[in-house]
C-alpha cells in the first residue's frame, strides 16, 4: 500500500449547490486504499497553477475502483475543476493523511458533525461506522447538498445559519435544540466551528476527533506548509507545531491548539 | 557515458540534487522516487536548536510560481543528527546538509556538531529571505558573507557550500566574497523576496507579509544569476531556480552550473528528480554527449 499519483478519468460531475460540484473520479488504485476522512491532491490542467488541490474523499466504491469528491469554488483551481467533462483526465495522488479512528467509535454513539464544506466526508465516514451514527450538517442557507447521502446511514440533523432548514444556528446549536447525546464526536468544517466543538466536547467530556484545513504545497509531509500548532511537542518537528497533511488532517481535539 | 560530476572531491553519480527544504530529509519522497538514483540528497535547513518556524499560512501560489515563507522551522541538530541523517545514510546518494542560523555563533554550532556526521558536504543557508531583515542583510554583504565562509571553513570538516540569495546587486561579487572566503561551491538562487496581497480578505496572503518566490516563473532569473556567478568565479556553481523537467536543469548546466537542484517541482509531481535525470540522459544520448562535462558552462 502506497500513495499513488495517476491520471483520472471523470466519471460525471454534478453542481449540487451554488459553487458546490461533485465529481466522480475513477481511481482505482487510490479507492482500493482509500479510507475515510483521507484527501487526495488534484492537480490543475493550468501549468500556471503548479499547486495540487487537497479535497477531502466523500465516497469511496472500491468496487468501481471509484473516488468521490465534493469541492466548493474556491479560486481559479476549483474552477477549472468545475468547467471539466466526463471522460476528460485530472492528475490526482492520494490517498493522502490519516482518516478518522474508525475504531474509535465501535458500538459508540457518535456526532459526525460537518459544516459547509467540511460535509463531504462525513458521507463515507457515516457508511463506515460501526456505531451509532448522528450526522449533524450545517450548511449557510437551504441550498443543501448530500442531504440523502448522508441520512442513508444515521439520523441526519441540519442547521442553517439563516435558519431555513432544521435548526436556526450551527451544529452545537442543533445539538442543544435536538437534545442530542453521544460519547465521540468527529468533525471537519471551518476553523471556528472547530474550535467550539472542541470546547464542547472538553466541556462534555467528550472524545472528539477534529480535521483540520491549512494551505498546502507537496500534500506528503515534506515542506512544513500545513503545520497547525500542537498542546505538546510533536515527535517528529520536535517543536509544537504538527503537519496537518501527513500527520492529520484529523487529530484529536485535545492535541492541537485552534 | 558519463554523467559524474565532481564537486570538490565529492563525486556525484549525476548532477541531479533536490533543493533544501523541498525534499525534506528525504523520507517522504523514497515513497515515489528511489533515493539511490540521485546524485545527492540536499536535506531542509537544520540549525542548533529546534526552530518553531513561521505563523500560518506559510505559503501562497501565484502564476507559475508559489512563495513560502515557513521560517526555516527544524526540530534542531540534534534530532536531526540522532534520527534523519542516520536513514539518509542508508541510502547510495550523497548528503549535503543545510545548515541555517540567526548568528555566526549559531552556524559554527551545527557545523561543529555535523563533523563527525555521515555528511559528505554541508550547504549553509546566509539567504533565507523569512528569518530577520538583519540576518538577510549577511548574504547580501560580500564582507559578511567572505567573513562568516571563512570562520566555517576553519572548523567545517566537509566540503562547504555557500547557498547565496538573489536579492542582490551584483551576484559575481558575492559569490566571489564566498570564494575569497575559502568556500568549495556555490549554491543559487535561494527564493526572490515578493509579497502578494489577497484583496478578497484585504490582507497578505503569507501571516509572515513577505516570503520567497520560486518555480518555473523564476527560472529566468536564476539561469541568467547562475550564468553570471560561474562566469565570476573557478568554484563550482550548483544552479537551481524552476527546474521542472530535463531542458530546464541542461539551462542551467549550459550557463556554467557543475550540479543541479530540483525544488518547487517536488511539490508539483514527487517524480520529477529522477524524471530530469533520465532525461539528461536521453537528451546526452539523442545528441551523442559522451560526458556532461561536455557541457558545463558550454554557451558563453
Amino acid at each position: 500500500m502506497a500513495k499513488v499519483k495517476m491520471i483520472s478519468r471523470i466519471i460525471s460531475q454534478d453542481l449540487l449547490a451554488p459553487d458546490i460540484y461533485s465529481l466522480w473520479l475513477s481511481a482505482d488504485e487510490i479507492a482500493a486504499q482509500a479510507k475515510p476522512g483521507q484527501f487526495i491532491s488534484v492537480y490543475c490542467n493550468d501549468s500556471g497553477r503548479i499547486l495540487p488541490r487537497p479535497i477531502s474523499i466523500c465516497e469511496i466504491d472500491r468496487e468501481r475502483g471509484a473516488l468521490r469528491i465534493v469541492y466548493r469554488i474556491a479560486g481559479k483551481g476549483t474552477a477549472e475543476f468545475a468547467g471539466m467533462e466526463p471522460g476528460e483526465t485530472l492528475e490526482i495522488l492520494g490517498p493522502l493523511g490519516n482518516g478518522f479512528p474508525m475504531e474509535e467509535i465501535r458500538g459508540k454513539r457518535v456526532f459526525l458533525m460537518g459544516g459547509g464544506i467540511g460535509i463531504p466526508p462525513m458521507v463515507q465516514t457515516a457508511r463506515e461506522a460501526e456505531a451509532d451514527v448522528t450526522v449533524i450538517a450545517g450548511y449557510r442557507n437551504s441550498d443543501i447538498f448530500l442531504k440523502e447521502e448522508l441520512a442513508a446511514n444515521g439520523r441526519l440533523v441540519i442547521a442553517t445559519e439563516d435558519g431555513s432548514v432544521g435548526t436556526k444556528g450551527n451544529v452545537l446549536d442543533a445539538v442543544r435544540e435536538n437534545s442530542l447525546q453521544a460519547d465521540v464526536i468527529f468533525a471537519c468544517g471551518p476553523t471556528p466551528m472547530l474550535r467550539a466543538i472542541k470546547a464542547y466536547a472538553l466541556e462534555h467530556q467528550m472524545i472528539c476527533y477534529l480535521s483540520m484545513e491549512e494551505r498546502m504545497a507537496c500534500g506528503i509531509g515534506a515542506c512544513l506548509a500545513c503545520v497547525c500548532k500542537s498542546k505538546e511537542v510533536d515527535h517528529h518537528s520536535n517543536v509544537k507545531n504538527k503537519r496537518i497533511c501527513k500527520d492529520g488532517p484529523v487529530f484529536l481535539s485535545t492535541e492541537v491548539e485552534l | 557515458m558519463n554523467m559524474k560530476v565532481n564537486i570538490a572531491g565529492v563525486e556525484l553519480k549525476n548532477p541531479v540534487m533536490t533543493a533544501s527544504g523541498t525534499f525534506g530529509s528525504g523520507a517522504e519522497y523514497s515513497e515515489f522516487v528511489d533515493l539511490n538514483r540521485l546524485g545527492a540528497v540536499v536535506t531542509k535547513g537544520v540549525a542548533d536548536v529546534p526552530w518553531e518556524g513561521n505563523p500560518t499560512p506559510r505559503i501562497a501560489e501565484i502564476s507559475s510560481g508559489m512563495m513560502n515563507a515557513i521560517g526555516l522551522q527544524n526540530p534542531g541538530v540534534e534530532v536531526f543528527c540522532k534520527r534523519d541523517l542516520p536513514e539518509l545514510a542508508k541510502y547510495d546518494t550523497k548528503v549535503i546538509v543545510n545548515v541555517c542560523g540567526h548568528s555566526p555563533k549559531e552556524y559554527l554550532t551545527v557545523v561543529e556538531r555535523l563533523a563527525e556526521e555521515p555528511a559528505d558536504m554541508l550547504e549553509i543557508n546566509i539567504s533565507c529571505p523569512n528569518v530577520n531583515a538583519n540576518f538577510l542583510a549577511f548574504g547580501q554583504d560580500p564582507k559578511h558573507v567572505e567573513e562568516l565562509t571563512g570562520q566555517i571553513k576553519k572548523i567545517a570538516k566537509q566540503p562547504v557550500i555557500m547557498k547565496l540569495t538573489p536579492n542582490v546587486t551584483d551576484i559575481g561579487e558575492i559569490a566571489r566574497a564566498a570564494e575569497a572566503g575559502g568556500a568549495d561551491a556555490v549554491s543559487l538562487i535561494n527564493t526572490l523576496t515578493g509579497m502578494k496581497i489577497d484583496v478578497n480578505r484585504r490582507t497578505f496572503a503569507l501571516a509572515n507579509k513577505t516570503g520567497g518566490v520560486s518555480g518555473p516563473c523564476v527560472k529566468p532569473v536564476a539561469v541568467r544569476m547562475v550564468y553570471q556567478a560561474a562566469q565570476a568565479v573557478k568554484i563550482p556553481v550548483i544552479g537551481m531556480g524552476g527546474i521542472q523537467n530535463a531542458e530546464d536543469a541542461l539551462e542551467f548546466i549550459l550557463a556554467g552550473a557543475t550540479a543541479v537542484s530540483v525544488g518547487t517541482a517536488n511539490f508539483m509531481n514527487p517524480y520529477t528528480t529522477v524524471e530530469v535525470i533520465e532525461g539528461i540522459a536521453e537528451y546526452m544520448k539523442k545528441n551523442k554527449v559522451e560526458d556532461i562535462r561536455e557541457l558545463i558552462g558550454a554557451v558563453r
